[in-house]
């Protein structure tokens, strides 16, 4: 650990005082409660735009939502007293809104419901939640199983292959009439993998090895195992053609080892291969071409008079948002296709709810990468420091990757918005995320309450 | 590790920073481009996403909105479509829209600012108002007396109240159901497609898109312009015009079909359409004052807006002679539209004035409450309100007795005057058949309506195409289902 920083850095090093931390559950519960209210407003305002009626279930699914978000919250009072209030509060409000909008697309194509299937999904999410909040004592638990982990997330990973491509990707598996897609789950194993090789090699691979211009390698025998497991899941990714977890698995990769060694040439070595695969994937994939092309010119298919491609329809989308919005159930995202409630959700987020309403779901986002991060910096154990810190990035790069998709920043991946997006594997894994980082950051916090011993 | 824990965060605030410039471009800065891309359905949708408004006649829509629940959600039906066709045009959701429909649009979606109570505040909520309604002018009962008039044959009514210009009739033939047109589906286009293909024209609006030599219905105009001119003093002072009538320059020798027109008075000339007197009449007139008359009662005019565009008819003002004398019995260069006849019709009925003719009565919202009334029409003296006395009398005498008699109503006061008109090259064409009338009820203080009728038929022998024969009776239907109404 460096001494570089200031503030909590400091607080990191100072030795612990008898002070009585406040655990600040009323607020978290507070905070609950405005984050079950709103979708369910939200779920009001949908069925009064559309029908000029309440909608006959707003009071089950508000019940509903309450529910599940109490059960979580007892959970986090029993046995994570300490845990940082906005982490449950952000999950709830996001996966919420999430079915608000699912619930609002569902209006548009009535031979394909997708709103009670994602509520089972929360549900289950919500319960995998409450458990982990409740058996798993503490995180550094987690360390001991790394490569029951890492095993668990290739097996996850390679399952798919076995099964038949869906819109051209081969990322999913049926099982008894649900689609499960298993590379969710092989993100929070592997950022778990991850965390606990890097924090046992940290000095080994800061500190190790040849010299090569300014840039420490380390030796192929602690770096070996790493980046061969790194290369054989997004091998597994490249393979399935789901290019948007490829990326998300090399980000992390990067961002992990960078905060583990301190070794800045590791972004530099990181860019050049992201800037070498991505041409050659580029080059060599129809697909990933395709979709480059489609970021490069999104109205070519409309002005050649093709009709808008789905590009062009979200950006559509987002424009006729504006600032203010259309008003939940008053937009036309679902002209974007058969994607508008999973990649594209965030285009009927933007145009029903407009740049304000998108703004504050950022925003939101920002906030929960930023309470991830702040745990991480709280921590003293460097393995619960990267944990944090690898939680809170795939989160944040999953928003950028498909947030950045959707609005034309950058080449469209097909991935989920975290909780807001249809697909249960992703609900249910972030969940996880969430539940894990409430575990870190109790973690965090209770170290410094003076009754209790770190 | 704090340090670089740091780092990994600054660079994921640089992410949600750029995420969020990025929605800022989009939804402020491109928002106005990509709403107004071609590709964009959304304006279709918000257009189609309510009832139209509705096109009234005699206080009944013929038009109404149809709920197809698909995405462009409301399609246009048409209560007797072909009937009103020339009135209505069509609203369709792939070919736009024409006439009646195409003009007041901004009233029948709802997009007219006029419609909405308050209009800064529908511009921050986006509320769309709902569509209102267009009275038209027409007169049902004429409209249809028209429509069955003209039958299975090819030709147009145009009818108007002589005293305000407001448009009683406009009926074209053959005709076709805008509702055909309405909607997306792939019947549409083939309906659009056949129409087009259409030898016979259907969705051509003879009564204001199209202009015909109107032949000897012309010879109201050259007659008012001798009288008004002073070429012609006395209506039975003989003309001092020989028939056959050679044209000016030429060898060429103009006849007449009837017999008796060598010197005749212009009340007979006129009752037995006399070409070689009218034709003289119009070179003694002169080029100058023949034009001045002809534009007076709306030749040459291109803004005519009724409040479609109706076709300019036209009256050629750089004639030598022999083509002045052949343009003042509604031959050479001369064309005019039904609309256009019926306005010389109503001119001589309204004391030689012209009031610019309209279709629309009032705008209202969708609760009936007044948007717009047509406010009092410009009106321009055609001829001297003298002319137009002795020009009433010439006309009633070709209804009483002379080639109009098949328009004569009993208990009625009917003016009226026939016209063959050749056509094609060499007049080979199928002759026109034209009538233009007045009437007037026995105790009425003024004519009520005027008629112009034209059948182009193509089917019937040539030697039976005669203004009176075939036209006559569809305006005498006309007039009286006018005044039957207005009794």
């Amino acid at each position: 650990m460096t001494k570089a920083g200031t503030g909590t850095a400091v607080a990191v090093e100072a030795p612990a005082v008898a002070v009585r931390l406040p655990r600040r559950r009323g607020i978290e519960l507070a905070l609950i409660v405005v984050a079950v209210l709103l979708p369910v407003y939200g779920y009001c305002a949908v069925g009064l735009a559309r029908h000029g009626t309440l909608p006959p279930g707003a009071a089950g699914y508000g019940a509903g939502l309450g529910v599940l978000a109490l059960l979580a919250h007892v959970a986090v009072r029993l046995r994570a007293p300490y845990a940082d209030p906005l982490l449950l509060p952000i999950g709830v409000l996001l996966n919420g809104l999430g079915l608000v909008l699912i619930y609002r697309l569902d209006l548009e194509t009535p031979g394909d419901r997708a709103a009670p299937a994602q509520l089972i999904w929360s549900a289950l999410g919500a319960a995998l939640f409450t458990g982990i909040v409740f058996f798993l004592r503490d995180h550094r638990f987690l360390q001991r199983y790394a490569y029951v982990c890492v095993a668990v997330a290739l097996a996850l990973l390679t399952l798919p292959i076995f099964f038949p491509a869906v819109n051209g990707a081969r990322i999913w598996i049926r099982v008894a009439g649900f689609s499960i897609q298993p590379g969710e789950f092989a993100k929070v194993l592997l950022a778990v993998f991850f965390a606990a090789y890097l924090s046992a090699n940290r000095s080994a691979l800061a500190y190790t090895g040849r010299r090569i211009w300014r840039l420490q390698l380390p030796t192929g025998r602690v770096l070996g195992p790493i980046v061969a497991i790194w290369l054989a899941s997004v091998g597994v990714l490249v393979l399935e053609r789901d290019l948007g977890t490829s990326l998300l698995f090399f980000g992390l990769f990067v961002v992990m080892l960078y905060v583990a060694t301190g070794r800045s040439g590791w972004i530099a070595v990181g860019l050049l291969l992201a800037v070498l695969g991505a041409v050659a994937v580029a080059r060599l994939e129809p697909h990933v071409h395709g979709r480059i092309e489609d970021w490069l010119h999104p109205f070519a298919t409309a002005d050649a008079g093709q009709g808008p491609g789905q590009l062009a329809q979200s950006l559509f989308a987002f424009a006729e948002g504006g600032i203010l919005g259309t008003g939940l159930g008053l937009g036309h995202s679902v002209l974007i296709g058969f994607a508008a409630k999973s990649d594209f959700v965030l285009a009927t987020a933007g145009e029903e709810l407009g740049l304000a309403g998108l703004s504050a779901v950022f925003l939101l986002y920002g906030l929960l990468v930023e309470r991830g991060y702040r745990a991480g910096l709280a921590l003293r154990d460097p393995f619960g420091r990267l944990l944090a810190v690898g939680l809170a990035s795939i989160v944040a790069l999953q928003v950028f990757v498909i947030a950045g998709g959707v609005t034309g920043l950058i080449p469209l991946t097909g991935m989920a918005m975290p909780f807001l997006a249809q697909g249960g594997s992703s609900v249910v894994t972030n969940w996880a995320i969430v539940a894990l980082l409430i575990r870190v950051s109790h973690a965090a916090r209770r170290q410094y309450d003076g009754r209790v011993a770190p | 590790m704090t340090r670089h824990i740091r780092h990994a965060a600054v660079f994921c605030a640089l992410l949600l920073a750029a995420l969020l410039v990025n929605a800022a471009r989009i939804q402020v800065f491109q928002a106005p481009a990509y709403d107004d891309h071609p590709a964009n359905r959304r304006p279709a949708i918000a257009r189609y996403g309510q009832p139209r408004g509705d096109i009234l006649v005699g206080g009944r829509p013929v038009t109404g909105s149809k709920d197809t629940a698909g995405r462009l959600r409301y399609e246009r039906t048409y209560t007797d479509g072909p009937l009103y066709a020339p009135v209505t045009g069509f609203a369709s959701q792939v070919y736009g829209s024409s006439l009646l429909e195409d003009t007041e649009d901004g009233i029948l979606s709802g997009t007219d600012p006029m419609l909405a109570p308050f209009p800064l505040v529908g511009d921050l909520t986006r509320a769309r108002s709902r569509g209102g309604d267009v009275v038209t002018t027409l007169n049902a009962a004429a409209q249809r007396a028209a429509y069955a008039g003209l039958g299975a044959r090819k030709g147009a009514v145009a009818a108007l109240e002589p005293s305000t210009g407001r448009i009683l009739a406009l009926v074209s033939t053959p005709s076709y159901d805008p509702e055909s047109l309405s909607g997306n589906s792939a019947t549409v286009a083939r309906s659009w497609a056949q129409l087009n293909e259409d030898p016979s024209k259907p969705m051509l609006n003879r009564a204001t898109g199209q202009t015909y030599p109107p032949g000897s219905t012309f010879k109201v105009v050259t007659a008012a312009a001798a009288l008004d001119a002073g070429v012609v003093r006395d209506v039975d002072e003989p003309t001092d015009s020989p028939a056959p009538y050679t044209l000016p320059g030429t060898r060429t020798r103009l006849t007449n079909e009837s017999e008796g027109c060598e010197d005749a008075p212009l009340r007979v000339a006129f009752e037995w359409s006399c070409n070689t007197v009218f034709a003289k009449l119009g070179v003694d007139v002169g080029v100058a004052d023949m034009a001045a008359t002809a534009e007076a009662f709306g030749f040459n005019a291109t803004d005519l807006r009724v409040p479609y565009a109706v076709a300019p008819s036209t009256f050629d003002t750089t004639v030598d002679r022999a083509q002045l004398a052949l343009s003042a019995i509604g031959q050479y260069n001369t064309r005019a539209t039904p609309l256009q006849m019926a306005m010389v019709a109503a001119a001589v009925a309204n004391g030689g004035q012209v009031r610019e003719p309209y279709l629309v009565e009032r705008t209202t919202t969708a609760h009936g409450s007044t948007v717009a009334a047509a406010g009092p029409r410009p009106a321009r003296q055609a001829m001297r309100p003298s002319t137009a006395v002795r020009l009433r009398e010439l006309m009633r005498n070709v209804v009483e007795d002379g080639t109009g008699t098949n328009a004569a109503i009993p208990g009625v006061t009917v003016g009226g005057k026939t016209g063959t008109a050749q056509h094609g090259i060499g007049n080979s064409g199928t002759p026109y058949a034209w009538f233009v009338s007045w009437a007037q009820g026995g105790r009425a203080l003024e004519p009520k309506v005027a008629v112009a009728v034209v059948v182009e038929d193509a089917a019937a022998d040539r030697g039976d195409i005669t203004g009176g024969g075939v036209a006559a009776p569809i305006a005498r239907a006309v007039m009286e289902a006018v005044l039957g109404t207005a009794r």
